[in-house]
């Protein structure tokens, strides 16, 4: 589809407007400016001076440092969190997008369960690690579960609830991107419900639904709060360190821990984001 | 006609077209009726094209047949066993859609051979009727492509191998060429009735596209706003229209003032018999094919009643319409090319009007200039 | 957009007595599960925000009522305007900025890419789902020296705007993508080009009421966001509403009122959506 039609030489329509300058992508300019100055650069400098040593040359040994058992245990531990509430999250998420999804397009569910998610997927820190506690804590309103305080359940609990509306958000257009002629010809062929999603519906989803759970692990990675608060049972926030750092202007040593830490991180991020990528390739195509 | 019902074997079997009958289909979503108590029966191995404006509940049919949708009333009837209750997973019926209805993870193959993994086929023979079906459309050498890497045209021939790969009783199509090319469409619906007369299977066609209708068709079912207003071979639905509305949807029609009198009716001094001899006289607007009307040029100077002269002249490639003012009403004429180059406007012509029965209605209805189809 | 099953909701199935046939069972069967979902699900929502709020009214013996921990955010030591309602301010106006600059940034750009640059289409889509993917705290380290520069100046709590946008990024962006996609952008920016619209008014005046709905929606997924975002605000050290909420519930040894604070706050965001999304629907119906 040409966005100027082909005349006859001499003959230029006055709307293709075609000055001989810039190549089209320069009207992207303005995004990756921003994106790359409040997002990608800070990332980067994170990246690099968790390489550096305090007096600014570069030390590559530090990487090895995230092999340090705690740092190791750490990062175990929230894995563990991580991979048990975005396989929740993205299961029941599922489900409940599914639910919307097959509704009135229109209708006041949808909308009202779409604008719940952007809340609900928000709302997380403190409050509702102590919500979770009223309810389910020794003096529980709802009933005492004796679990609330074991890694990784409880916390695990706390995450998946704002991981389910993220993924109602980003899960949906997957669900809407499933012709409804697929299954009607699938039916016509002599598909069961169970066989539509086994051969049809759920090999299309798969890449989806796969790409969201990445996408819901590299989330929970980055929540950080959370954990703090429920591991004290106090309103800390973040780690302390970080926290006084930065206001104070201590030591170099806790910076680059701190740096060391968000380093790791963003390398579990880098590799969760690229596997995210390559499976929306597919899914795009299949689901446009 | 319908065509005796031709016999296709599957495995040795032998398996006879069966004839699909509709009685009193009614369908309405909330305050709109969608079908009104239809009647269609579909003999073995016949075709029957459905066609209408949209709204008019050719699709609804269709679905209703298929089982995607629920009669609010009425029965379904084919080779003699009652489906109406038949959920659509189980109804043995070929459906092609007017799109995106392959699945665009699996291959070519794979899609044909869709429905034969869900019957429990063995891989090789699954594979081999797959192939079967694929030369019979033509794109065996295609197999192992993903839809997206083929063409809308090849898409829909893939959807009807898919389709007749699982023998089916009846075959399903739902304006399956609207979303192609023009030149595609005609080759394509070629093709689809050449296959259909081959495999002798029981067919309905449902479509909006009075042209595609009429060709290949063994009837045509003419429908508005829930009911059949004729169901009948092509031809009698272009020269025997039965309603008004069936002659202005399907072909061009003029609308010219007349008098009937003792079944026959005159229009502006040319008698022509009627469609239907039990028209009372009085005034009417006959309807008149363009093919019906020849002109010839006008050289005496004195107006007639069949004299004016030619406004517009539309190329179409063999033949051409030409627009002639009759100085009262506009009467298009339907002429050869080279005739028509003749006659070019500004010339003064004089219309003869050729006997053909035509249809008249009520001239309550004013004498427009002569209607486009829908 | 298609639903997954053929049918959008069905009429009562008590008009004109119609036969059960397979599909209005199967209708019937997927609404009981959906509202089996929904009452589940909600259920799950609804019971921590319940015992905030029955927290939040617990007195000083348990299992009494009392308004204290309410009482409290009111009040406010010294002099001047309430902290907290400076806070709120603050956050309302960052709020309205984030909103506008997200819009502005990612709206034009997003069109664009749909329509000359169809390659950057995944680029863009990748940079806008990273930051739900990378740490407040790593921006905050980052953007560290940049606003510590900014605080020098003395500058508001409004120049939080740069990083919230960012933050808005993968839940603006989604919300803008199903509403592009549900209209066909090509045909509607070359008529409108063709009869001389200029590319400010194929953007405002055309695409963009088009996209109403989905406008919308990431309005709300921005303004939530703004709303509730706590890190980095307190990290940089500025006093948005959560901060705010957290220095009261902070100073008393009151322990309901952090909840009182937060389901206020909840509340507050929830009640400022529903007029949002009320505002769309008054102005669809009109159209």
């Amino acid at each position: 589809m040409a966005v100027a039609a082909t005349t006859e030489t001499g003959a230029r329509p006055s709307w293709s407007g075609r000055r001989p300058s810039a190549p089209a992508w320069a009207g992207t300019v303005p995004f990756f400016a921003y994106v790359g100055v409040f997002l990608l650069w800070p990332t980067g400098i994170v990246v690099v001076d968790a390489l550096k040593n305090p007096n600014g040359s570069w030390a590559f040994s530090n990487i090895s440092e995230l092999g340090d058992p705690l740092v190791r245990g750490y990062f175990i531990g929230s894995f563990k969190l991580c991979l048990l509430s975005s396989v929740s999250g993205a299961v029941f998420g599922a489900i409940l997008a599914y639910a919307v999804a097959s509704g009135n397009p229109d209708g006041m569910v949808r909308r009202l369960y779409l604008a719940i998610s952007g809340v609900l997927a928000q709302f997380g820190g403190v409050t509702l690690a102590f919500a979770f506690l009223v309810l389910l804590g020794p003096v529980g309103l709802l009933f005492h579960a004796s679990w609330y305080f074991d890694f990784p359940w409880g916390i695990g609990l706390i995450y998946t609830y704002f991981q389910i509306p993220l993924m109602v958000l980003v899960f949906l257009p997957a669900i809407d991107g499933l012709k409804v002629q697929w299954r009607e010809a699938s039916e016509n062929l002599g598909a069961s419900a169970w066989q539509y999603w086994r051969y049809v519906g759920g090999p299309l989803l798969a890449p989806a639904f796969l790409g969201t759970t990445l996408l819901l692990f590299a989330n929970a990675l980055s929540a950080f709060a959370t954990i703090e608060a429920w591991e004290n049972q106090i309103a800390y926030i973040v780690p302390q360190q970080i926290s006084t750092a930065l206001s104070s202007e201590v030591g170099l040593s806790n910076v680059n821990v701190a740096d060391l830490l968000a380093l790791g991180m963003v390398i579990m991020v880098a590799i969760v984001m690229t596997g995210y990528a390559l499976l929306q390739r597919r899914a795009a195509r299949w689901l446009r | 006609m319908a065509s005796s019902p031709m016999t296709r074997t599957q495995d040795g079997v032998a398996r006879t077209a069966v004839e699909v009958r509709m009685e009193g289909l009614s369908r309405h979503y909330g305050p709109v009726v969608a079908l009104d108590r239809l009647d269609l029966t579909l003999q073995p191995g016949e075709l029957v094209a459905l066609l209408g404006p949209s709204g008019c509940g050719k699709t609804t049919t269709l679905r209703l047949v298929a089982g995607l949708e629920d009669a609010d009333t009425g029965h379904i009837t084919v080779g003699g066993k009652d489906i109406t209750r038949v959920s659509a997973a189980k109804r043995d019926m070929g459906m092609v859609f007017q799109a995106y209805s392959l699945f665009p993870h699996m291959t070519v193959r794979q899609n044909v051979a869709f429905g034969l993994r869900l019957r429990k086929v063995s891989g090789a023979q699954r594979d081999k009727r797959a192939i079967e079906m694929l030369d019979l459309v033509g794109l065996a050498t295609q197999a192992d492509r993903y839809p997206h890497q083929i063409s809308g045209g090849q898409q829909q021939r893939v959807a009807l191998a898919r389709a007749l790969a699982i023998e089916p009783q009846v075959l399903l199509l739902d304006e399956p060429l609207s979303a192609l090319d023009a030149k595609v469409r005609a080759q394509l619906r070629d093709q689809i009735r050449r296959i259909q007369l081959e495999v002798g299977i029981t067919t309905l066609f449902v479509t909006h596209d009075q042209e595609e209708a009429l060709a290949i068709a063994d009837r045509v079912g003419v429908m508005r706003e829930g009911r059949l207003d004729q169901l009948a071979p092509p031809t009698e639905v272009y020269s025997r229209p039965a309603t008004s509305f069936v002659a202005e949807f399907v072909g061009l029609s003029n609308r010219l003032t007349g008098e009937v009198r003792g079944g026959e009716v005159t229009v502006r001094g040319c008698t022509l018999p009627l469609v239907e001899r039990d028209v009372p006289d009085g005034q009417v607007v006959a309807l008149v094919r363009p093919e019906a009307v020849t002109l010839a040029s006008h050289t005496a100077p004195e107006p007639g009643p069949l004299v004016g002269t030619v406004i517009a002249v539309t190329f179409l490639g063999a033949t051409s319409r030409v627009t002639v003012d009759l100085g009262d009403t506009t009467v298009l004429a339907q002429l050869s090319t080279s005739d028509a180059s003749a006659l070019p406007a500004g010339s003064r012509v004089t219309l003869t009007i050729r006997p053909d029965p035509v249809l008249v209605s009520a001239s309550s209805e004013p004498a427009a200039a002569a209607d486009e189809e829908a | 957009m298609a639903a997954v099953t053929a049918l959008s909701e069905t009429p009562a199935a008590a008009s004109a007595g119609r036969p059960s046939g397979m599909q209005t069972r199967r209708r019937r069967r997927l609404n009981v599960f959906r509202y089996l979902v929904f009452t589940v699900f909600g259920l799950f929502f609804v019971l921590p925000l319940l015992a905030m709020a029955r927290f939040s009214l617990e007195g000083a013996k348990l299992g009494t009522w009392s308004l204290s921990a309410w009482r409290q955010i009111a009040s406010f030591q010294g002099i001047g305007v309430p902290p907290l309602l400076s806070a709120i301010e603050i956050t309302l106006e960052l709020a309205a900025i984030t909103c506008v600059v997200t819009l502005v940034l990612l709206v034009p750009t997003m069109i664009w890419i749909r329509l000359r640059v169809q390659w950057l289409a995944r680029t863009v889509e990748f940079l806008c789902l990273l930051p739900l993917t990378i740490p407040a705290i790593v921006l905050v380290v980052g953007l560290g020296s940049i606003y510590n520069r900014i605080q020098h100046y003395e500058l508001s709590a409004l120049m939080l705007f740069w990083v919230y946008v960012i933050l808005a990024l993968p839940y603006a962006y989604r919300a803008l993508a199903a509403g592009l996609n549900a209209i066909d952008v090509t045909t509607l920016s070359e008529a409108a080009r063709s009869l001389g619209a200029s590319w400010f008014t194929v953007i405002v005046r055309v695409i963009a009421p088009n996209m109403r709905q989905a406008i919308l929606n990431a309005l709300i997924l921005t303004a939530s966001l703004v709303l509730g975002e706590f890190t980095i605000a307190y990290l940089l050290l500025y006093d948005n509403l959560q901060v705010e909420l957290y220095s009261i519930s902070r100073s008393t040894p009151n322990a309901g009122v952090i909840f009182s604070t937060s389901f206020a706050a909840l509340l507050f965001a929830f009640v400022l959506l529903l007029i949002l999304s009320y505002a769309g629907r008054l102005r669809r119906g009109r159209g």
